[in-house]
């Protein structure tokens, strides 16, 4: 049966299919797209997905299980409109989105995905955790709350719940008091930002969280935002504004790159350290901002920075976006794109694989225990340098 | 599930075989306007061995085995004509060797020209491969098997005379190896053996290619195009008679296309110039333009188009998306260089009709001993009408092309029929044999190249 309503139907047949998009800029491969390079069959690549979401749009196939992972498994990373030629390229995602967006309405979603769905519904974070614990990270910090401070800092649901990402989350603060910055925080008050729900075709729960934000903004007065996330930078800046938001949003580092420049911050030694920096998607592909993090990592003393072969707009991506850090449509291989990106990250002799995103952070953490370099690289969330001389 | 299936998930792995609809869906079509072939396996080997293995069972089951690199021929050549297995053989990319002073280097076939062209960037940057205007994925060995040629035609010929040595499993499942390679572990020529070379321009009928040595070739430090035009096509083969002649060019392309409309019906000379020095290519700019197309210019019948410019690699082919369709597939033919006027006219006429906008090319192959000529033609994949159109196109081309002499190029089926058709007998019968030979169980690419 064809579907009537798909968005993107008078577009997406435009995709020739020429696998430009799994590419790197430099063409060093066509692994750089990463559902492509943990599966190696057509199907997954780009290409593949459209013309199977086409397919089943006509109904020349029907839906299954397996359609659905294959449609769910692009993370949403953007290599693909990034090298992409023809002009159509900017809505590549959209078209993916939207097929989405059929699978929710239709109940037809891959079993990870409908869980995720659900605890956040339910719950305001995907891991099904209490929505009344959101503010616990802070822990014995003293964080204030958002009263009319400059900055309101806003974690983001990984940064709240997940325990390796809530340290990062600590350093931030730590970081930004260490430089006497004025931000509060919103505790319980703070949903999930929902950039994953939206990439995950749940239109109608992302608006419901978008507004449950917004109002919650407007409510306490917040002008200016500082993330954790560049999931949650990424929805702020570029969704939330359709929803009513009037924030400026920053992500962290942008921030500690300005204090730095400022003189404010007091930046971290570490004598004969290498550190190579993982771009995440949604900082780097998503908002065109590469400079603020490599800013702050050259302020580190006595650290050498080792690039990646593939870096800036040619990052592999962790494999973590569109909430699949959470689902993990793309993991268990060796060649899940965690574990190739941290294979990648330790050609560079690098012995810090320094993030700036709470996913990029649980992912390749996981992944280098997986591959046995924990004895030879640490994957540190940026703050988390600075934080150690912030103590 | 079945024991194909089972036999194929011990060799290449689970998860990189699938017999699920959405696998064989994505491998039953090409980029062109063929048909939809369903395969009934699809499998991702990484070695050569693991192929052999697959091959062999499949010999067993008298199972068809379909290779497919980049999937970029457009002809259909990589479709399950017989059902089968697809052989998705790109996970075979890895770059084994590369001998500077030998200029030549070892890659498993699979790997993509944009892979090979990125490596020698970064570890020899003085060396080149010759590399087809295709997108970039496609690949070292699908390119072989249809005999494709690249940006160095114009001094070294077809990709498939540029190989020092090749690595084949046979259609029975050996694993063979042509050239000095073959007599120790040093892949530095092909010659002076006996002739083995049954693999190129076979489409994959005769054996899955997995290993070749690609000869390099100098890479200058600059590299620039320039740009001839003229307005008449019966002057176009005498001026690459003269660029020849000069051999200083890499590529020589003649390029014609109703879209952008300033462009309609002139002709555009595609020069590559590369030296080490700007005086090496002010050099070669003088003598192709000061001593031999002057003359034109005078004449006022051509004119410089442009200078210097940057040689863009690769080339991606928008006329896909001209008809915001997301289509095209051309002929190709190998032609002589005085073809050119009437391969022009013809690509007019036959597009008008169509309702397409036309498009021809011609690249030089070696010193002018041929030119691969080719006329595009787009269609929008959503629309049927226009599809069919594009294929009827494609096969008028086919049939006008033997009529005024040319030789098809990679055809598909409908025009590997109209040149086994007009083959002399006694080479028609040798393919044949040749064929029955290598592949008794007749499983390799079946449906193409059927010389029965
Ligand atoms: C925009 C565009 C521009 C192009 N420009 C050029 C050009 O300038 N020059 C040029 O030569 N071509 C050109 N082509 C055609 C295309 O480049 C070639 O078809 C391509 O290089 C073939 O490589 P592939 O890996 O895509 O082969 P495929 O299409 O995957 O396969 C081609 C044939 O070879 C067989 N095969 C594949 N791999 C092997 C193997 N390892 N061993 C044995 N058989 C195998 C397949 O079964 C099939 O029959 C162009 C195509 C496009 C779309
Ligand atoms: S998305 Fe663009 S680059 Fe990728 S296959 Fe389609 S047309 Fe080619
Ligand atoms: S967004 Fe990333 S994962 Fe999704 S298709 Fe594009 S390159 Fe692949």
């Amino acid at each position: 049966m064809a579907l009537a309503q798909y968005k993107y139907m008078d577009i997406i047949h435009r995709c020739f299919r020429c696998g430009y998009c799994k590419f790197p800029q430099d063409w060093a491969d066509v692994d750089n797209c990463p559902a492509y390079a943990r599966h190696r069959l057509e199907s997954y690549s780009n290409g593949g997905r459209l013309w199977l979401i086409r397919a089943w749009v006509t109904g020349e196939i029907q839906w299954s299980p397996h359609l659905a992972d294959i449609v769910y498994s692009c993370v949403a990373c953007k290599n693909c409109e990034e090298k992409c030629p023809l002009s159509f390229s900017d809505e590549i995602i959209n078209m993916v989105v939207a097929a989405r967006n059929e699978m929710v309405e239709l109940g037809l979603l891959p079993p990870p995905v409908k869980d995720y769905l659900k605890n956040v519904q339910l719950h305001g974070n995907p891991y099904g955790l209490g929505a009344k614990k959101r503010g616990d990270w802070a822990g014995d910090l003293s964080v204030e709350p958002y009263a009319d401070q400059e900055y309101c800092y806003f974690t983001g649901s990984e940064g709240a719940y997940d325990t390796r990402a809530q340290q990062a989350a600590r350093s931030v603060a730590q970081v930004l008091q260490s430089a006497g910055v004025s931000f509060g925080v919103l505790g319980n008050e703070e949903t999930d930002d929902g950039n994953e729900v939206d990439l995950m075709g749940e239109d109608g729960l992302f608006e419901l969280l978008a507004e449950k934000n917004i109002a919650t903004f407007k409510r306490r007065g917040v002008k200016k935002i500082i993330t954790l996330s560049p999931h949650s930078f990424n929805v702020i800046k570029n969704k939330y504004p359709q929803q009513g938001a009037d924030v400026e949003v920053y992500h962290y580092t942008q921030i500690l790159a300005d204090l730095i420049g400022q003189g404010r911050l007091r930046a971290p030694r570490l004598d004969g350290a290498c550190i190579t920096f993982h771009d995440p998607c949604f900082l780097g592909r998503w908002n065109n901002e590469y400079k603020a993090p490599r800013k702050v990592l050259k302020a580190v003393a006595g650290a050498r920075i080792a690039e990646m072969q593939r870096s800036g707009k040619s990052a592999l991506c962790c494999g973590g976006g569109a909430g699949n850090y959470y689902t993990d449509l793309l993991g268990a291989s060796p060649d899940s794109p965690a574990r190739i990106r941290v294979r990648q990250a330790r050609e560079t002799g690098a012995d810090i694989l320094a993030v700036a995103c709470p996913n990029c952070l649980t992912m390749l953490e996981d992944a280098v225990k997986v591959e046995g370099l924990e004895s030879e690289m640490a994957v540190r969330d940026i703050s988390e340098l600075f934080a150690l001389s912030a103590q | 599930m079945d024991s194909v299936y089972r036999a194929l998930a011990d060799i290449v792995g689970e998860d990189y075989v699938s017999e699920q609809t959405e696998e064989l869906f994505t491998y039953s079509k090409d980029l062109g306007t063929s048909e939809p072939r369903w395969p009934e396996y699809v499998a991702a080997p990484k070695t050569a061995d693991e192929v052999s293995r697959i091959v062999e069972m499949a010999n067993e089951q008298k199972l068809a085995v379909v290779p497919l690199g980049g999937g970029m021929s457009l002809a259909g050549l990589a479709l399950a004509l017989r059902g089968g297995i697809t052989l998705d053989l790109k996970r075979m990319d890895q770059i084994l060797e590369l001998n500077e002073q030998g200029r030549y280097m070892v890659v498993e076939a699979g790997v993509s020209h944009g892979k090979v062209t990125s490596y020698l960037h970064k570890n020899a940057p003085h060396l080149m491969h010759s590399e087809p205007g295709a997108p970039p994925a496609a690949t070292i060995g699908g390119n072989l098997a249809i005999h494709g040629q690249g940006d160095l035609a114009h001094p070294y010929g077809f990709n498939s005379d540029m190989i020092n040595g090749l690595e084949v499993v046979l259609p029975t499942g050996e694993i063979c190896r042509m050239g000095s390679c073959a007599l120790g572990n040093q892949w530095y020529t092909l010659r002076p053996l006996p002739d083995l070379s049954l693999f190129m321009g076979w489409s994959g009928c005769t054996g899955i290619i997995t290993k070749v040595s690609l000869r390099l070739f100098p890479c200058k430090k600059i590299q620039e195009q320039d740009v001839f035009v003229v307005e008449n096509e019966n002057l176009v083969p005498e001026i690459l008679f003269k660029l020849t002649h000069v051999g200083m060019a890499e590529d020589l392309v003649v390029v014609s296309q109703e879209i952008p409309p300033p462009f309609n019906r002139l002709h555009y000379i595609l020069i590559n110039l590369a030296g080490d020095s700007r005086e090496e290519l002010e050099f070669k700019r003088q003598l192709i333009f000061d001593q031999n197309l002057a003359k034109y210019i005078q004449e006022g019948t051509g004119g410089i188009g442009a200078a210097g410019q940057d040689i863009e690699r690769p080339v991606v082919s928008k006329t896909s998306d001209w008809r915001k369709g997301g289509g095209f597939e051309y002929v190709g033919a190998i032609v002589p260089v005085g073809f050119y006027p009437e391969g022009f006219r013809l690509g007019v006429e036959i597009s008008a009709r169509h309702e397409i906008p036309y498009t021809v090319l011609g690249r030089v192959v070696g010193c002018g001993h041929s030119m691969m000529f080719s006329w595009t033609y787009a269609f929008n994949r959503a629309d049927n009408d226009t599809v069919s159109h594009a294929r009827q196109a494609l096969h008028e081309t086919d049939e006008r092309v033997l009529e005024m002499g040319g030789t098809l190029w990679k055809p598909a089926v409908f025009g590997q029929k109209l040149v086994m058709d007009r083959m002399d007998a006694n080479t028609r019968e040798m393919m044949k044999k040749v064929k029955t030979l290598l592949d008794p169980n007749g499983i390799m690419n079946p449906g193409n190249w059927e010389v029965a």
